[in-house]
C-alpha cells in the first residue's frame, strides 16, 4: 500500500527564462488519490505536463514506478502504464465517441472490448452516444469522454488536470464521484484542481502550491481544516 | 460482420464499374452506329482516364491534408519523380538513343520493358506479360522513389507546421521541376525535353495480328490501378493508423498525450501519400504520353488542391467525385466557351478563347465562399446506404 508509484524530486520547469516550477518534491503512492491545488499560473499544469512529457524539465528527476522517466518522449511515458486527463478536456471532435476511446488504447495490442465495456459501464452516457462525434458531446459528456479515454490505457496512474474545468456544479459532483470509483477500482489518482473543496473531499493527500513552489502539504481533511487554505482557496474565512 | 459485409459491397461496386468501363469502351466497336461520344476519340474517354490519374492523386492529397491535417503542397513534385522513374525505367533501349538524341544517348541503358521481353519474348501473349510487369513493376518503383524522397525532405519539413509546411513542400516541387530542366542532367533526365516512346494506356489495348484493336483497355487501365490504390488507402484510413492520423489532425497534443508518436505517425502519412502521388505521377505520364519537368508546375498542385476542397476536406468519395466533376468540366463541358458560337445569326458575346477560365474562377469562387464544406463536407457514400440495408443516420441517433 505504501509503495511509491511516482516521485517527483526537486524538479524545475522554465520556458525561456520564467520560472514556471521552482524546485517542487512530491510523491504518490499505489491505490491513493493525490491532489495538487493551488491558484492560476501556480505551476500545477506544468508539472503535470512535464511528469506526462510533453515538456521537459530543467532540472530535477521523475520516477515512475521506479524508473527514472524525466525528459522521455510521451510514447514512451504512456507505454509505462501513465496516462493523462489533459486540460480543457481535448477530446477529438471529428472522431466518434468509439474512436475516441480506442485512441486512448493506441499503444496496447490486446483486445480492448472488455475495456470498453468497462468505461461504458462507468458512463453509460457515453454507451448511448457512442457513435456521435465527440465534438456534438456537451461539456460534462466531453470530460467523461476525456476520463473514459485515459481508462482505456489502463493506466498504473490516471493524471487529471482541473477536471472540474467550466463545468457545471452539478456535473462536477458526478465527475468527482467517478473518480471516486475509478479508484476504488484500484486506480492510482493524481489529480489537479482550482476547484479546491471538491478535491480535497476526494483526496488522500494534497499538495498546495503557490509560485512554483510547494507551500503546503497533509492529509485532505487536514489541510480543509487549515485556516490558511480556507482562507486563499476555499473562499471561507475562519469561524 | 458488419465490417466484412460493407467491404463485400464495396468489392462488388468496384468490380461493377471496372466491367463497366470496358463495355463502355468497346461498345462503339459492337455498335458502330452508336453517336460520336462513344468512339474511342471522344472527349468522354480523355476525361475518363485524365479523372481516373486525378483522382487518385487528389486522395493522396486529401490523406495528407484532410486526414492527417498536414498542409502540403509538394503533391507536383513527387509526381514528377513517380513520372521520370517510369519513364526513365520503361523506355526501350532501342529507342533511347532517339529520345536523348540532343544528348547523345542516355546514360542509363537498362529498361525494365527489355529485361521481361528477353525473358517471355516481345511478341504475342509473352510480350503483353512483359509489358505488364515492366508497367507495374515501374509504377511501383516511381511511387517507392517518390516516397524515398518524401522520408528524407520529411526529416527536416514535418517539424514545421501549417503554412510552413506548405510553403516548404511547395518550393520543394519548384526545386525538384528546375533540377530535372537542368541540361547538365540530360543524360539521365532529357533536359527540358520530353521523354517519351514508353508504354501508355493505348499499349494495353489488345490488338490481332494484323493491328487492329480486338479489346480496348486503355481507360480500363487507369480506372483499375486508381481503384486499387484508393482502396489501400481506404483500408489505411479505417485501421488504427488511420485512427491515428485523424487524432493528429484533431488535436495534436491530445494525441501526443494518448501515445501516438506524433513525428512516426506524421511521417507515414506523408511517405504513403508522396507514393501514391508518385504512382499518380507515373499514371499522368502514361495518360499523357511523355513526361516532361515543364507540366509539373505549382499550378497542377493547386488544381488538385481545389479538387480536395470542392470535394470536401476529409471525404475520400468526395474527392473521386470532385475529380470527375472538375475535369469534364475543364476538358469537356465548358470546351464551348472558348470558341465563338451563334444563335441564329446573332454572336453570343464574351465567348473567345479563355473565357472558359473566366467562367470556372467564377464556379470556383461560389463553391469556396458558399458551399465552403465541399460536395461531401467530411462524410462518405455509404455502400451500404446505396444498398438500402443499413441505414447509418437512423443509427447515429442513439
Amino acid at each position: 500500500m505504501s509503495e511509491e508509484v511516482l516521485k517527483i524530486a526537486d524538479l524545475q520547469v522554465s520556458y525561456g527564462g520564467i520560472e514556471a516550477v521552482r524546485g517542487i518534491s512530491f510523491d504518490v503512492k499505489a491505490g491513493e488519490i493525490v491532489t495538487l491545488i493551488g491558484a492560476n499560473g501556480a505551476g500545477k499544469s506544468s508539472t503535470l505536463r512535464t511528469i506526462s512529457g510533453l515538456v521537459k524539465p530543467a532540472s530535477g528527476k521523475v520516477i515512475f514506478d521506479g524508473e527514472d522517466i524525466t525528459g522521455k518522449d510521451p510514447t514512451a511515458i504512456v507505454s509505462k502504464g501513465l496516462m493523462m486527463v489533459p486540460e480543457g478536456r481535448r477530446i477529438f471532435p471529428n472522431l466518434t465517441v468509439l474512436e475516441n476511446l480506442k485512441i486512448g488504447a493506441y499503444l496496447r495490442k490486446d483486445d480492448l472490448e472488455s475495456d470498453i465495456e468497462r468505461v461504458y459501464g462507468y458512463f453509460p452516457r457515453l454507451r448511448e452516444r457512442s457513435w456521435q462525434e465527440g465534438g456534438t458531446l456537451s461539456g460534462g459528456e466531453q470530460q467523461m469522454l476525456a476520463v473514459g479515454r485515459a481508462l482505456m490505457g489502463r493506466p498504473k496512474l490516471l493524471m487529471m488536470d482541473e477536471p472540474s474545468l467550466g463545468l457545471a456544479p452539478i456535473v462536477v459532483q458526478d465527475i468527482f464521484e467517478i473518480i471516486r470509483q475509478i479508484h476504488a477500482a484500484g486506480t492510482t489518482v493524481l489529480l489537479i484542481e482550482q476547484n479546491a473543496n471538491m478535491a480535497l473531499h476526494v483526496a488522500d493527500r494534497a499538495y498546495v502550491i503557490e509560485n512554483g513552489k510547494i507551500a503546503m502539504e497533509g492529509t485532505g481533511s487536514e489541510l480543509l481544516s487549515d485556516e490558511k487554505v480556507r482562507a486563499a482557496y476555499l473562499g471561507t474565512t475562519a469561524n | 460482420m458488419k465490417e466484412k459485409k460493407i467491404s463485400f459491397q464495396a468489392f462488388i461496386c468496384i468490380s461493377i464499374l471496372l466491367i463497366f468501363v470496358i463495355i463502355l469502351e468497346n461498345i462503339s466497336m459492337i455498335f458502330p452506329s452508336l453517336p460520336q461520344i462513344f468512339a474511342p476519340t471522344s472527349p468522354l474517354f480523355t476525361v475518363l482516364k485524365k479523372a481516373a490519374v486525378y483522382s487518385l492523386v487528389a486522395v493522396s492529397m486529401n490523406l495528407l491534408n484532410g486526414f492527417t491535417g498536414l498542409f502540403s503542397l509538394g503533391q507536383a513534385g513527387f509526381m514528377l519523380l513517380g513520372a521520370y522513374t517510369y519513364a526513365i525505367l520503361t523506355v526501350p533501349s532501342a529507342m533511347k538513343e532517339q529520345v536523348y538524341y540532343l544528348f547523345g544517348g542516355c546514360a542509363f541503358e537498362f529498361s525494365l520493358l527489355d529485361m521481361f521481353e528477353g525473358i517471355f519474348g516481345s511478341a504475342g501473349f509473352g510480350g503483353a506479360v512483359s509489358m505488364i510487369l515492366a508497367c507495374l513493376i515501374a509504377i511501383i518503383l516511381a511511387g517507392c522513389v517518390a516516397g524515398l524522397f518524401a522520408y528524407f525532405i520529411g526529416i527536416p519539413v514535418l517539424r514545421l507546421k501549417s503554412d510552413y509546411l506548405a510553403i516548404a513542400t511547395l518550393g520543394f516541387a519548384e526545386i525538384l521541376r528546375a533540377i530535372f530542366q537542368w541540361q547538365k542532367l540530360g543524360k539521365v533526365t532529357n533536359g527540358a525535353n520530353m521523354i517519351k516512346g514508353f508504354p501508355t494506356f493505348s499499349s494495353f489495348n489488345i490488338t490481332d495480328a494484323s493491328g487492329n484493336t480486338v479489346l480496348r483497355l486503355s481507360t480500363f487501365v487507369p480506372f483499375l490501378i486508381s481503384a486499387l490504390c484508393i482502396l489501400i488507402i481506404v483500408l489505411l484510413i479505417h485501421s488504427s493508423y488511420g485512427r491515428a492520423f485523424k487524432a493528429i489532425r484533431d488535436d495534436e497534443v491530445a494525441a501526443e498525450a494518448m501515445g501516438v508518436s506524433l513525428f512516426k505517425h506524421k511521417m507515414l502519412s506523408f511517405v504513403i501519400s508522396s507514393f501514391f502521388a508518385g504512382v499518380g505521377g507515373a499514371l499522368f505520364a502514361m495518360y499523357v504520353a511523355n513526361a516532361q519537368a515543364k507540366a509539373f508546375t505549382s499550378v497542377m498542385t493547386y488544381e488538385i488542391l481545389l479538387i480536395v476542397v470542392i470535394g470536401g476536406i476529409g471525404s475520400v468519395s468526395g474527392s473521386v467525385i470532385a475529380t470527375f466533376l472538375y475535369v469534364a468540366c475543364s476538358e469537356w463541358w465548358l470546351r464551348f466557351l472558348d470558341s465563338e458560337q451563334y444563335v441564329g445569326a446573332i454572336k453570343i458575346p464574351l465567348l473567345r478563347n479563355g473565357f472558359r477560365m473566366v467562367v470556372f474562377s467564377v464556379v470556383i469562387m461560389v463553391i469556396v465562399l458558399f458551399f465552403s464544406q465541399g460536395i461531401m463536407g467530411n462524410r462518405e457514400i455509404s455502400i451500404g446506404a446505396l444498398f438500402k440495408k443499413r441505414t447509418p443516420r437512423a443509427e447515429r441517433k442513439q
